[in-house]
């Protein structure tokens, strides 16, 4: 496969073509930070906190960098003022819904005290939808228990009850939420598994 | 139904169905299209067919059901050929009467021809009509010609005569070099040159290659797609037919909404009349091309309509956009080249091969070729689908032929492009539409929607119906679409609440910038553009709402207050009767007194109040004036009206 050299933060990089701007930027010690990536699963692309600034020809343009493939010649920038003001955001929109540790600590590190947002009880679900445990429990342990219901602001995950039997001896997806659905319910109602 | 297997064979067709079209004497053209059928229009068709019938004319005169004419505010409507004549608001009693006098006699009913309010006259040709006028239907004239269930009707009409040209005479580059040429632009939304995704499907590799109709409309008030595809499916299968020549295609979808049953049967009836005549298949007029096409039907889904949750749907998930940066002209279905044409853009393309790209660039502006089906619909007076070419002014459009404003009110805006186009103020009435001039105003083309609104429309209330139809129909994948609707839905609820604060209308600024730039599909990018557009246009609105506590155009109800004008109140009791909490003091010739404290605002004084007197009024704001003491003598009888 054919390698393509670009820049990131300054910095050339030379990947093999496919390559992610995420994993581009890895291999040269840059972090740059995720939600909704895991290394064992495909990236989806959805909750937009590692967006990064592409520079392609004149034209700039925000883009998710688990997604974007490598190119030859563009510029990337991974730290700016306008991606921390979108992280911020994306923080500032997950606080009400999963005030969870991990949220309320990168929220903390992010420089935010209090999220200007608030969401009504039943919408606070403790979950960000990234996805993770759908996409581990369909592409790893392929067991297709957990699934995304709904559209839009009702969407949601949820686990086919049938199928429950399974969970007993995974329980992956416990340790890979970040978000606090996961543990409250295993904190509320540990029965149901 | 025998194969055509050449070129001649299809001139030698049309030829006898042209010949048998001409034998006829008369015919009747009645619109079956989805908003006459409301009426109902079927129920006028029948009576027609049962009157010839009666006058022993089967044979004399053809009954066509046909689709939309445009003129849907004036349906059920029929034209009578070869004079032209056209008819509106027909009932099934004025059948006979239209039977006898316009297609045994020649004669013209007068009282059901279109009268000019200016000037009193009665119209009787199509052409003639203010609506129709500045008209140039190229893409939906012959609707009102052709029976959609009947391929002959198609033929007749030089149907499919593109498709042979391009078999005998062009090449597949030609094809697509005209299509390149005329700067044929996408008329689903975006505005892409249809050109130049056609060449990217072309050369991108990987086989097979798909084209695809987006069948999808999901605007609320929008139905120009739905009218081509079931007034003359033929003309998006052709133009469809066409492309996968010019592509290098050999299977082709049409993705039409569930919500659209009429337009699924007929492009049903369509796909299988052109297999029958070898217009589609194998070896397609005798030629080594092959082509097949499915529909594939939509579960209803507005976000469906975005080219690759489009393609996620076909290959049988739930359509919701990727994230990939790969464009789905390189890798779309199946990750197989696929290229996505609406309904519209489909249409025009029989058109600009039999006619010519030369011919496609005498229309339009100088960014924007050809003709743009728009659906005006809202406050205007005439609510329809005009076709006009690219470059007419908004104040052509609204008041020349959609008549202005109904009632006499005053025009405050027009609302382009569908849930993620924008509002456009008075001052901008002139401007010509085109792609690219609506976008510099913060709306967009989009699939051509044009919702009108007058002076009674609060636009923050507007933005929050449009942010929460989106909010709906978003599907929830990307944190920045699903929680910033969330939220604006929400801090628009508040406004419209009357518990707005001046820190809200900072948030919304700041919520529109940065779904716009961190969306992961086009919906959530452009989702907060009715917000944002109104935000820009009608800022005093908003600040109204939030500083003064008062929406001025009285529909928010928590910001808005009933009173009675004692001037006018007549003492006829009807609010009195009416209201649902008893907030309304009254008695007989004494003027009646609102109880603010017990009114919950729900209208029904306001509406129940003779319009004559009026003495109910809304006023902007929490406050009423203080009331008159009660037991104050109305100054007027109302008359019986107890």
């Amino acid at each position: 496969m054919k390698d393509v050299t670009f820049k990131i933060d300054g910095s050339d990089v030379s990947v093999a073509e496919g390559t992610t701007l995420l994993e581009a930027a890895k291999s040269i010690g840059i972090q740059i930070p995720t939600l909704c990536h895991h290394q064992d699963v495909e990236s989806a692309g959805v909750c937009r906190f590692c967006m990064v600034e592409v520079k392609k020809g004149n034209r700039t343009r925000l883009v998710a960098s688990c997604v974007y493939p490598a190119e030859q010649g563009i510029e990337v920038q991974t730290d700016t003022e306008k991606i921390n003001s979108v992280r911020k955001m994306i923080l500032e929109l997950l606080l009400p819904v999963a005030a969870s540790g991990p949220i309320k600590a990168l929220a903390k590190k992010y420089g935010i005290e209090k999220s200007r947002f608030e969401v009504a009880k039943e919408e606070q679900t403790h979950c960000t939808l990234c996805g993770i445990c759908v996409r581990y429990c369909d592409q790893v342990t392929q067991e297709h228990v957990a699934g995304f219901v709904g559209r839009g602001v009702k969407r949601k995950v949820a686990l086919m009850a049938e199928k429950g039997d399974q969970c007993v001896f995974c329980q992956k997806c416990y340790d890979l939420c970040h978000g606090g659905r996961f543990i409250e319910i295993a904190e509320g109602f540990p029965e149901i598994l | 139904m025998n194969k055509l297997t050449s070129v001649q064979d299809l001139n030698a067709l049309r030829a006898k169905l042209v010949a048998d079209r001409n034998a006829i004497k008369k015919s009747v053209s009645v619109c079956l299209g989805t908003g006459c059928r409301a009426y109902p229009s079927a129920a006028v068709a029948d009576a027609f067919a049962e009157q010839v019938k009666k006058h022993g004319l089967e044979k004399d005169i053809v009954i066509r059901r046909t689709g939309c004419h445009g003129f849907c505010e004036r349906g059920p409507m029929a034209m009578i050929f070869p004079e032209k004549i056209c008819y509106f608001q027909i009932k099934v009693e004025d059948v006979p009467e239209i039977v006898e006098r316009s297609l045994v006699n020649d004669e013209v009913v007068d009282r059901l021809l279109f009268e000019d309010e200016a000037t009193g006259k009665r119209i009787a040709q199509q052409h003639e009509i203010p609506f129709y006028k500045l008209q140039n239907q190229i893409v939906l004239g012959n609707n009102i010609l052709i029976d959609p269930k009947s391929i002959d009707d198609y033929i007749a009409l030089g149907g499919y005569s593109a498709l042979a040209k391009a078999l005998s005479d062009m090449d597949p580059i030609g094809v697509l070099q005209e299509v390149k040429k005329a700067d044929l632009r996408g008329r689903g939304g975006g505005g892409f040159p249809a050109g130049i995704k056609w060449e990217t499907t072309r050369n991108a590799p990987g086989e097979p290659k798909y084209v695809i109709v987006n069948a999808d409309e999901g605007d609320p008030g929008a139905y120009m797609d739905q009218a081509v595809l079931e007034g003359n499916p033929h003309s998006v299968l052709e133009g469809l037919i066409l492309g996968a020549y010019a592509m290098g295609s050999t299977q082709g979808f049409v993705y039409v909404r569930q919500e659209y049953p009429q337009a699924t049967q007929h492009i049903g009836i369509a796909i299988e009349e052109a297999k029958k005549y070898g217009l589609l298949g194998d070896k397609i007029l005798g030629s080594d091309f092959n082509f097949e096409v499915m529909i594939h039907q939509g579960a209803g889904a507005f976000v469906s309509g975005e080219s690759s949750a489009l393609m996620t749907a076909i290959e049988g998930m739930v359509g919701e956009p990727r994230p990939k940066y790969v464009r789905t002209a390189v890798k779309g279905v199946y990750e197989r080249p696929s290229n996505l044409n609406n309904v519209e853009t489909w249409a025009n393309v029989p058109l600009i091969i039999n006619n010519g790209s030369d011919w496609f660039r005498s229309m339009g502006t100088d960014g924007s070729k050809g003709t743009k089906i728009f659906s005006l619909v809202g406050k205007v007076k005439y609510t329809g689908l005009v076709e006009v070419p690219m470059g007419l002014s908004l104040r052509q459009i609204i008041f020349d032929m959609g008549g202005g404003i109904r009632g006499g009110k005053k025009f405050k805006a027009v609302q382009t492009g569908g849930p993620s186009g924008g509002c456009i103020p008075e001052q901008y009435l002139d401007t010509p539409v085109d792609f690219d001039e609506l976008s510099k105003m913060g709306s967009m083309m989009g699939s051509g929607g044009m919702i009108v609104m007058d002076e009674n429309t609060c636009m923050v209330d507007v933005a929050k119906y449009f942010t929460s139809f989106l909010a709906d129909e978003s599907c929830g994948k990307c944190v920045p679409c699903r929680e910033g609707l969330r939220q604006l839905k929400r801090i628009l609820k508040k406004i419209t609440d009357g518990n707005g604060e001046e820190t809200d209308l900072q948030l919304i600024e700041e919520l529109g910038g940065f779904m716009h730039d961190a969306s992961l599909c086009a919906l959530g990018q452009t989702a907060t553009n009715p917000v944002m557009s109104t935000f820009k246009y009608f800022k005093d609105e908003y600040e109204a709402h939030v500083k003064d506590k008062k929406c001025p155009s009285c529909v928010c109800q928590a910001l808005t207050t009933f009173y009675i004008d004692p001037e006018k109140c007549t003492a006829c009791g009807m609010c009195f009767k009416q209201c649902p909490t008893d907030a309304i003091l009254g008695d007989k010739k004494v003027v009646h007194i609102i109880e603010q404290e017990k009114c919950i605002k729900c209208g029904t004084c306001f509406n129940v109040c003779p319009t004559r007197f009026s003495a109910v009024v809304k006023i902007p704001g929490t406050t009423a004036p203080a009331p008159v003491p009660f037991g104050t003598k109305a100054k007027k009888s109302s008359k019986g009206d107890k």
